[in-house]
């Protein structure tokens, strides 16, 4: 077991980050809630130890649930990147005047992050557009480009009905994965075009290393 | 954005440019912080650079920290040195400005810390 502070905290402090105000459907824009973050980030850190002291990417940052909590969890340097800067602002309002001051989002879209970010990255953590709809793929494009980015280990969200596609997709490019939560996700029902409120579906937090 | 993003950005992705770096710094608004320093990360980042476009990123916006032109041997057991590249890479930050191709001459504004990288769609 890794170091670490407590999740409950960790949790708490995740509570304070402010959602998307107004979601893009079609960036399928919607926070990683702080039950989720804290669960994935913590056992991302105690198990594994691949936070402290790591330098991280953050793949669609968004509002910055991620990259503030792999800031929170002492990462030594932490890079966003996120497409819409509506929700850069957002995520500039979270950090405030807070010391949170080892991370820096830039502005672009995943598919032209520079080559020379090639192997930059030890951590890649991402909760990437799940890829519906006209969006189809994009899941992927985030998967390889974060296989590109990291020399150490990613760590995916992804829908538990797509697990076998993801595994494909990894072996395809050489790469070893496996599920290491299942979680659930209570989704905004504007993403599902459903009556209730909120729906829940089941996700797969996997972990990929690289060699 | 900090030193260290700008090692690593380019403008390669606009049609018609080749390298696209380094990308030039006009920096409007400085802000200096401390960051916890960690000489191990440190010494990890710095084979990834390039040093040259560092040296003179930093000399450019004022901050060089008198950085030598060429990377000292066995720098990882330096620690007064150490420090003063984590100065220069992480507690410096352009909070509003431009980054401009040296190519193209195309203007990335940065705002509030976040450099604008994106570009229109005729520009890809
Ligand atoms: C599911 S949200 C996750 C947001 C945030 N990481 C979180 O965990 O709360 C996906 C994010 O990816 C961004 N995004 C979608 N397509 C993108 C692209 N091509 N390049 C960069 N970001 C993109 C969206 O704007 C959105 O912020």
């Amino acid at each position: 077991m890794f170091p670490c502070m407590k999740l409950r905290v960790l949790e708490e402090l995740l509570q304070d980050v402010t959602d998307f105000t107004k979601p893009k459907i079609n960036l399928e824009q919607y926070v990683t809630p702080p039950h989720l973050a804290s669960h994935m980030l913590y056992t991302i850190q105690t198990q594994y130890g691949d936070i402290k002291d790591k330098s991280i990417a953050d793949l669609g940052s968004g509002c910055g649930a991620l990259t503030i909590g792999a800031a929170v969890l002492e990462a030594a340097f932490v890079i966003g990147f996120e497409i819409d800067p509506d929700a850069i602002d957002i995520y500039l309002d979270n950090i405030g005047d807070e010391d949170m001051l080892n991370a820096d989002v830039i502005c672009c879209d995943v598919r032209s992050i520079p080559s020379r970010f090639d192997k930059f990255f030890d951590t890649v953590i991402m909760n990437p557009p799940f890829g519906t709809k006209h969006n189809q793929g994009i899941d992927m494009q985030f998967l390889t480009r974060a296989f590109e980015l990291s020399r150490g280990a990613v760590y995916s969200l992804h829908k538990t009905s797509t697990r076998k596609h993801v595994l494909k997709t990894a072996k395809l490019q050489g790469v070893v994965g496996e599920v290491i939560a299942e979680l659930r996700y209570d989704l905004p029902a504007s993403y599902k075009f459903h009556k209730k409120s909120s729906v829940d579906i089941n996700v797969d937090l996997f972990r990929f290393e690289m060699n | 954005m900090k030193l260290l993003t700008h090692n690593m950005l380019t403008s390669k992705c606009m049609k018609g440019v080749n390298i696209g770096y380094p990308l030039k710094i006009k920096a409007v608004d400085l802000k200096e912080s401390e960051v916890d320093f960690n000489p191990d990360f440190i010494s990890r980042i710095i084979p990834k650079l390039d040093w040259n476009v560092l040296v003179s990123a930093a000399s450019s916006i004022g901050k060089n920290e008198n950085l030598p032109e060429d990377l000292l041997p066995e720098y990882e057991k330096n620690t007064e040195f150490l420090k003063r590249v984590h100065h220069v890479l992480l507690e410096v930050d352009v909070v509003n400005g431009e980054l401009i191709c040296p190519e193209s001459g195309r203007k990335f504004p940065i705002n509030n810390g976040i450099p604008n990288m994106i570009l229109n769609e005729d520009e890809v």
